[in-house]
């Protein structure tokens, strides 16, 4: 992976973390729930764990199918895929719920990874995967995949890092400085503007295809 | 419908929510007992310096005839910030509006124009009946994923059992039933829930034909009216826990769950005992693992000359103070009990809920007291402070005067009139003092009955909190 391949995961990794819905609010009201920080520190490895796991499906699965034909059609069928989620994201009403408020772990993982998954964090990685060179000399043949999907693990662990680096910080911010007054000011529509990263990440696809 | 800042109405915390400008408007529900004219929303100017303070400003008419509208609420309100399913972007804008005798649910639009809300959808019995099984609207709350509405009779106006039905928070369609497993519950009247603590709470009134035609003598004292209430688990849809108060508390009504999400406990109004004909307020609280509940608040019933009395209650020579509704103001300090026999409104402090200290009274009407408002001493009022709501910053107080249509008829013969009141609230000693400024009355309802108040932005009980 280049470096600017490393950064782009890391900036979407970012802009993942920093949206309320990915789980850092979530942190943040178990650490008031509980006038803990700790609770909000102990939530936050769990959601991590499953945006990683969502976005890591992703991730191996492009990486390892990926040969020079296949290449071209996979980016073809992602970017249509893309912008067609993106452009559902912006337009649906339908609102993601799956728990209650008192989960164990496990289920707080399970909770970020459907979430996760929902919001389609995985498929917005798909123009930077795709557009990474194609390694080694044995690109095309399958015996490539296992190296191919690790790439792809790693590409998801270096998103899940600095998602969880940007949500540490977004919650231990809300939680300890501006309080959770400022969700009423500072929020807002990430929603929106992640509809429009999709359809944006879909065309670029598009086009490098 | 979505917007780019969040609604500004919603508050993550009661404390926030108190901090919240005063309410320029107020919604009442109104309808035609007769049913021969429409039901309708009345919008109330309740701006002190407006020069229609205390005036009804804006009326709009439903679509059909006998709703019987009775209680309402917004589409979404502060629950919208909780973490679980969170999208603060959609807006408070939309009143839901079931008729309880026709099983209608209304939608009203309160934009663009807030004193001329409009009715953009209505959704006819047979869908309430088809998607969920239920008949009879009742209670409104807007959930953090919907909207939650509670309904007493079963599919087509069957006896039950009753639930709730959930509605999409955008397109209003009907869902489904909410319960996927209601153990021993059949009866149904109002929800409400300790949101963060995955845990709702429903009590009981009665099944379509136990309230239609007037309270039943017979079913009252044969014990037969709810005298319940049950725990259910959120998030799983399941019941937990049936608590029964003793059937002589019969109809426990209205639930005010603490609004701090931290606080496990809250309130049940009890209309009457068969006992002694008194009314009581209860407390559920943790006991354990298992849910609990302790008699808080008892208030006797009066003595009086028969003859002053309506037939059903001649026998008995005493008035029963009736409490069928409480509300709890969003510090969690105060609790209003509405005494609609007796004609009071009482306040108590509840900073320590399990020994309340009454800290204020005001009487209006009362089946035999008919004490008359202070800006109209010489008119006799009939009905009693029934519908209670509490402002957010819980300085002011709006009571209504009518109960449900046939009982009106029963325990106000000679006419439940419509009158609605505004009381001033002295927050750090308690006490009330009637506005002697807002007091809409007799025609300026034209010939409806008032019952709900909502306030423009919300109010103590519409509203819950994710975050302390």
């Amino acid at each position: 992976m280049t470096v600017r391949t490393l950064a782009t995961l890391a900036a979407l990794g970012a802009f993942h973390g920093l949206n309320p819905a990915m789980g850092w609010l979530f942190a943040v009201a178990r650490g008031l729930q509980e006038r803990d920080r700790a609770a909000l520190l102990r939530a936050l490895p769990p959601i991590a764990a499953g945006h990683l796991a969502s976005v890591a499906i992703v991730a191996a699965l492009v990486t390892a199918t990926r040969s020079v034909t296949a290449s071209t059609a996979l980016a073809v069928v992602g970017g249509v895929l893309l912008v067609g989620f993106g452009l559902w994201r912006l337009l649906s009403e339908r609102h993601f719920r799956w728990a209650g408020m008192r989960l164990s772990s496990a289920q707080l993982a399970g909770w970020s990874f459907l979430m996760s998954s929902a919001h389609g964090a995985g498929l917005m990685l798909l123009p930077v995967l795709v557009a990474e060179p194609v390694s080694g000399g044995h690109s095309g043949h399958l015996a490539a995949a296992p190296v191919g999907a690790l790439t792809g693990l790693a590409a998801a662990g270096v998103h899940t890092v600095a998602m969880l680096g940007t949500a540490l910080v977004v919650a231990v911010l809300v939680y300890q400085v501006l309080g959770v007054g400022v969700l009423r000011r500072a929020w807002f529509n990430v929603d929106r503007l992640w509809a429009g990263v999709l359809v944006a990440a879909g065309l670029v696809t598009l086009i490098r295809a | 419908m979505t917007r780019w800042t969040p609604d500004p109405t919603f508050y993550p915390s009661p404390s926030q929510a108190a901090t919240a400008p005063a309410e320029k408007l107020a919604y009442v529900a109104a309808f035609d007992r007769s049913a021969s004219r429409p039901d309708a929303i009345a919008v109330l100017d309740t701006d002190p310096d407006s020069p229609d303070y205390g005036r009804v400003v804006g009326w709009t008419d439903l679509p059909h005839l006998g709703d019987e509208v009775h209680h309402f609420g917004w589409n979404a309100c502060s629950s919208a910030l909780c973490p679980t399913a969170p999208h603060p972007h959609v807006e408070r804008r939309y009143l839901i509006v079931p008729g309880l005798r026709s099983s209608r649910i209304h939608v009203l639009d309160t934009q663009p124009d807030p004193r001329q809300p409009q009715v953009v959808k209505v959704i006819g019995p047979e869908e309430l009946s088809k998607r969920a099984g239920y008949s009879r609207p009742h209670t409104v709350h807007c959930g953090p994923d919907g909207i939650y509405l509670s309904a007493l009779g079963g599919a087509d106006g069957a006896e039950g059992p009753g639930g709730i039905a959930i509605l999409d928070h955008t397109t209003f369609d009907v869902r489904g039933a909410w319960e996927a497993d209601r153990g021993p519950q059949f009866l149904a009247y109002d929800v409400w829930w300790h949101l963060t603590q995955d845990v709702l709470v429903t009590s009981e009134w009665g099944t379509p034909s136990m309230i239609e035609d007037g309270i039943i003598g017979e079913l009252l004292l044969g014990r037969r009216y709810g005298h319940a209430i049950h725990f259910w688990d959120l998030a799983k849809r399941r019941h937990v826990q049936r608590v029964d108060l003793g059937d002589q508390y019969q109809m426990p009504l209205e639930l005010r769950p603490a609004h701090d999400p931290r606080k496990s406990y809250g309130f049940v109004g009890v209309v009457i005992s068969v006992e002694d004909l008194s009314a009581s307020v209860w407390l559920w609280h943790r006991d354990g693992d298992a849910w609990a509940v302790t008699k808080v608040i008892d208030i006797p019933a009066e003595p009086a000359d028969p003859a002053d009395l309506p037939d059903l209650l001649k026998p008995f020579g005493a008035v029963p103070p009736l409490v069928t509704d409480i509300d709890l103001s969003v510090d969690d300090k105060f609790l209003y009990v509405s005494c609609w026999g007796t004609g009071e409104l009482r306040q108590y402090d509840v900073s320590d809920p399990l020994h309340p200290v009454q800290t204020g009274s005001v009487h209006l009407g009362g089946i035999v007291r008919r004490t008359a408002h202070p800006s109209a001493p010489d008119e006799a009022l009939a009905g009693g402070p029934q519908m209670v709501e509490v402002s957010r910053d819980g300085r002011r107080v709006y009571v209504s005067n009518s109960l449900y249509g046939s009982w009106d008829d029963q325990f106000y013969p000679d006419g439940v009139g419509a009158w609605l009141a505004k009381l001033d609230v002295d927050v750090d000693a308690g006490g009330l003092t009637p506005d002697e400024r807002f007091f809409p009355h007799g025609e300026e309802f034209r010939g409806r009955r008032v019952h709900q108040t909502r306030l423009q932005g919300g109010d103590a009980s519409s509203d819950s909190y994710c975050f302390p």
